[in-house]
């Protein structure tokens, strides 16, 4: 009985994942099918209203907690690219924190300036 | 006594061939220095000591010491990161909860993403010239601020090294998981929204579980504009590169 409402909410996590990538790939638009499961996910959610204890909450909370786990075996690859990484050090270490640096402050700085004009509670 | 040893010995190599080929290996370790990751990081109480980095750190040497290539890894590997995309759509419930929030700000929400994606794709490619990066490197470089998939999808696309996108976009997450709150209360960014803006299109799903670790809000913006940063570096990358 317990299983059960997780089990659900996995399964409605990866049907909508399956249909955004059917999606993509009719369509021949370049987005990742798990995006468009996420928008079809808040839609699901959105119409569903589940209560706190749903499976369609719960699901998602566990994998949502242990995210940074599924990036590991990407990020692993970089053992393929230590070669290419210590060639190219000072590029890639410039090309990429710099880079990040600026589209990290220049966003939040225009995100913060427009969002003084909407209040957070109504 | 001598026959259990070489029966161990002679069974040893079986065993270790075995090991390092069976997907249990690859799920095990990444699962193993996770949890390590983990531990060093609760008990450090350091946001440098962030468990994915500290993760990946220990599996490479591993790998290396025992000399198990990627692919081998992989085998086990793949299992775990298959995850990725049921938690990428995991992250519509954030968004799901902040919906009152969210749908008032969608002004700020598009243009902070638009801005980002067209600051992170130029200065990208810009700095990696100027520091002087090939141009397949610079093109590895453009797609780095959108989540891992799309970003490799979209270096196969333009001709860049997807796997080292992938580990470039992996970096520049982390980098936002670490120094990413720091640097917004540097600069002085204190509404939740708009922290989770940054968060979302510069440093995708590894940013966003920091900003969720913050508060439900700024995990909610995060998600999102990880979402649309997908889609907007998606469009904006094939047309940068024509004239960059």
């Amino acid at each position: 009985m317990s299983n059960a409402p997780v089990l659900r909410g996995l399964l409605a996590l990866l049907t909508c994942q399956l249909v955004g990538e059917v999606l993509v790939r009719l369509s021949g638009v370049h987005v990742p099918g798990p995006v468009v499961g996420m928008l079809l996910f808040v839609v699901v959610l959105r119409l569903r209203k589940p209560a706190e204890t749903s499976g369609l909450v719960t699901a998602p909370s566990l994998l949502l907690r242990h995210l940074h786990l599924l990036f590991i075996p990407a990020g692993v690859g970089i053992v393929v690219y230590l070669g290419t990484i210590r060639d190219n050090a000072w590029p890639l270490a410039a090309g990429l924190w710099i880079s990040w640096l600026v589209g990290f402050v220049v966003t939040a700085l225009v995100a913060s300036a427009l969002l003084r004009f909407v209040r957070e509670r109504p | 006594m001598t026959v259990m040893n070489s029966g161990v010995l002679l069974h040893g190599h079986e065993t270790w061939t075995w090991l390092t080929t069976s997907p249990l290996f690859g799920i095990t370790i990444t699962v193993a220095a996770y949890a390590l990751g983990r531990v060093l990081h609760e008990r450090t109480g350091s946001p440098v000591v962030q468990p994915v980095l500290v993760a990946i750190v220990v599996i490479v040497v591993v790998l290396k010491l025992c000399g198990i290539s990627y692919a081998r890894y992989l085998v086990g590997g793949s299992y775990v990161g298959f995850w990725l995309g049921p938690a990428t759509v995991a992250l519509a419930l954030p968004l799901h909860h902040e919906w009152h929030l969210v749908r008032r700000a969608a002004a700020p929400i598009l243009t902070g993403v638009l801005a980002g994606a067209l600051v992170s794709v130029t200065t990208a490619i810009v700095v990696t010239h100027l520091a002087g990066g090939s141009r397949v490197l610079q093109l590895t470089m453009a797609p780095k601020a959108a989540t891992t998939p799309v970003s490799l999808a979209l270096s196969t696309q333009i001709g860049g090294i997807p796997a080292l996108t992938a580990v470039l976009t992996i970096i520049a997450g982390i980098t936002g998981a670490i120094c990413g709150p720091w640097i917004l209360d540097r600069i002085g960014v204190k509404d939740l929204r708009a922290r989770g803006i940054a968060m979302g299109s510069v440093s995708h799903g590894i940013g966003t579980a920091r900003a969720l670790t913050e508060s439900r809000t700024e995990g909610a913006f995060s998600a999102l504009c990880m979402g649309l940063t997908a889609v907007a570096t998606s469009i904006l990358v094939p047309l940068l590169i024509l004239v960059v």
